[in-house]
């Protein structure tokens, strides 16, 4: 990936992280660890990859995104109000019951959500209808959706898996999330979700493996996805839960927690100094 | 009215969605290996490219149903009642309800007169799991006329709409004029000593009985309620406060369908009076034939007329 790109892509992650945290302080509750975890991958579809335009949020043609995970909205907000969807100031306005933005995504409130999710196992369902919806109409429009690692412990996630794969959706890709932590603890404790990417591979999918937190990975599996046909693809995405802020970084708690008024300051103070770094 | 000719509502969707793919190119159907069963099988062999079988996996389906819909197609997803709107509830209420997204639910195999397959089968809490989701319109059609009317109507109207069709062919009691308009009930017959509600396949038993009503001196009036939701209070209370009592008659559960709905707008409308359910007396269905099993629910004419007696006796 050109350095130059790269360096934009993480100033915009690194913005995006501090919409996260803004957003969930502000709303005193929601998830910053499946956000902070999952966040540099949408950065990089709605500013490097994905054809989409916030003037037109509603174009037959552009690419769809479906945030299986519902639960990490913040890092979908970020993204969306960093791209021009909405006003970056409705970013401390999460939660609020004036809010455009709902706890988890809503197409219906929120400008450039394609899909309302929360519910989880339900997002991927509706990213192989749009998918499908492509190949009936012949657009050559591609449909992305992420899921949590501890989402696909319901099985809707694995009827959908071989729906997409029997119907040969290959405008497809469902990304894992895989930060290897549920609320409960573990993903091993808690259930037995692995192996991730052989059970995709039973299932009939591309699976491509790859690093959350390398943009030059990202970049080289959605594109190798685009090339790949016949098959849907599976981007198994090793990610750490609070990527970015260092006290949350791989820890179980801060799935559904909001920093209090000294972690919040600590947090930002922490991405500032990095987005200084990135822009120096 | 030909009361000779008999069809089962499921075999007119099938028919009308055939005639509606004709017309609009829009239309894709779904289902869940049921297709012989839901009559969907019809629209496959006419459209094969705008029919997508997604096997057994109906939480699934509802999902699909939904991210098409999104694309611009208007989309019919069929199963059985049972797991339309019972097993893939959840998917329907927040993948197809919370978005008003335009899908249309084609729900075949309603009530106990699937008849042998058992209560596994008979779906009779459906009218009462869709009524409690925001936006969703239900339509529960009397006969294979009105059943093909919804469907045209599913299709004009732009959001969720879940229909319930049934397994049995029943009598056509409406004749090929008949105009349907959702969300309207219909006044089959005037009377003035009694209100009778009914839907689906009751309909046709409380034109029943009304002529043994009528024998023994007592004049009802008999509304067909295709719609359940949004319920037409006022021409239900309007009757109500003429007649001074109502019986509502489904199949279904006697809890959260027809009867809870036709309660709910007796009891805050102006003019409260009795109102006497007959349905599925909150238990569960067994096999048998499907007539036999009716009349041994008691949902039949007669079973009309016992609960019209009672609503009358009731009356202050």
């Amino acid at each position: 990936m050109d350095a130059a790109v790269k360096k934009q892509l993480k100033i915009k992650a690194c913005k995006a992280r501090m919409g996260i945290i803004e957003g969930v302080y502000n709303a005193k509750s929601g998830h910053p660890g499946g956000s902070l975890s999952c966040v540099d991958i949408i950065t990089y579809l709605y500013f490097n990859h994905m054809n989409v335009d916030p003037a037109d949020d509603k174009a037959p043609g552009r690419d769809r995104f479906v945030l299986s995970k519902g639960h990490a909205a913040p890092a979908l907000y970020a993204v969306l109000a960093l791209k021009g969807f909405f006003p970056e100031d409705w970013i401390p306005t999460l939660r609020k019951s004036d809010s455009k933005l709902q706890g988890h995504p809503s197409m219906r409130y929120t400008p450039g959500v394609d899909m309302s999710t929360g519910s989880l196992g339900q997002g991927i369902s509706a990213a192989c209808g749009m998918a499908l919806g492509a190949k009936l109409s012949g657009e050559d429009f591609r449909v992305y959706t992420i899921l949590g690692d501890g989402e696909i412990e319901e099985g809707q996630v694995w009827e959908a898996a071989m729906y997409a794969s029997a119907k040969g959706l290959d405008n497809l890709v469902a990304v894992i999330d895989n930060n290897n932590l549920q609320i409960d603890g573990t993903c091993a404790e808690v259930n037995s979700v692995y192996p991730i990417n052989e059970k995709f591979k039973a299932f009939g999918w591309n699976v491509i493996e790859i690093d959350a937190h390398s943009f030059d990975e990202i970049d080289a599996a959605f594109n190798a996805a685009k090339e790949f046909k016949g098959k849907p693809t599976a981007i198994i995405a090793k990610s750490i839960k609070g990527k970015g802020v260092s006290y949350m970084e791989d820890v179980c708690s801060w799935h559904g927690t909001a920093p209090n008024t000294e972690q919040y300051q600590q947090a930002m103070a922490e991405l500032s100094e990095a987005l200084k770094e990135l822009e120096a | 009215m030909s009361d000779i000719i008999k069809m089962a509502t499921r075999e007119a969707y099938g028919k009308a969605l055939v005639e509606l793919g004709a017309v609009n190119d829009k239309i894709v159907v779904l289902d869940a290996d049921l297709a012989a069963a839901t009559k969907t099988g019809m629209f496959k062999k006419a459209y094969p490219d705008r029919f997508i079988d997604t096997g057994i996996s109906e939480s699934n389906m509802m999902g699909v149903a939904a991210g098409l819909s999104t694309t611009g197609y208007t989309v019919f997803a069929s199963t059985f009642a049972m797991f339309a709107a019972g097993r893939a509830f959840e998917q329907v209420r927040n993948s197809i309800g919370y978005p008003h997204l335009n899908v249309k639910i084609g729900a075949t195999h309603a009530g106990i007169s699937v008849g042998e397959d058992g209560a596994s089968h008979q779906c009779c809490e459906d009218i009462g799991l869709m009524r409690t989701i925001p936006g969703m319109v239900i339509i529960n059609p009397a006969d294979a006329v009105e059943a093909r009317a919804a469907v045209f109507a599913a299709a004009e109207y732009e959001g969720p709409v879940y229909m319930r069709f049934g397994r049995l062919a029943v009598p056509c009691v409406f004749g090929d004029d008949y105009k349907f308009e959702w969300g309207k009930a219909v006044t089959l017959k005037e009377g003035k000593d009694v209100t009778i509600c009914a839907t689906g396949l009751m309909v046709n038993e409380a034109i029943e009985a009304e002529k043994i009503l009528a024998a023994k001196g007592i004049d009802a009036e008999i509304i067909n309620v295709h719609t359940i939701k949004p319920l037409d209070a006022e021409t239900i209370c309007r009757s109500a406060a003429k007649t001074g009592c109502v019986v509502t008659a489904e199949e279904h559960n006697i809890i959260g369908g027809l009867g809870s709905a036709v309660c709910e707008a007796i009891c805050e409308g102006s003019n409260p009076c009795p109102v006497v359910r007959l349905g599925v007396n909150d238990v569960f269905g067994k096999s048998g034939p499907a007539v036999e099993l009716l009349h041994i629910f008691g949902l039949d004419a007669n079973g009309i007329v016992e609960k019209a007696e009672k609503a009358i006796s009731l009356k202050k």
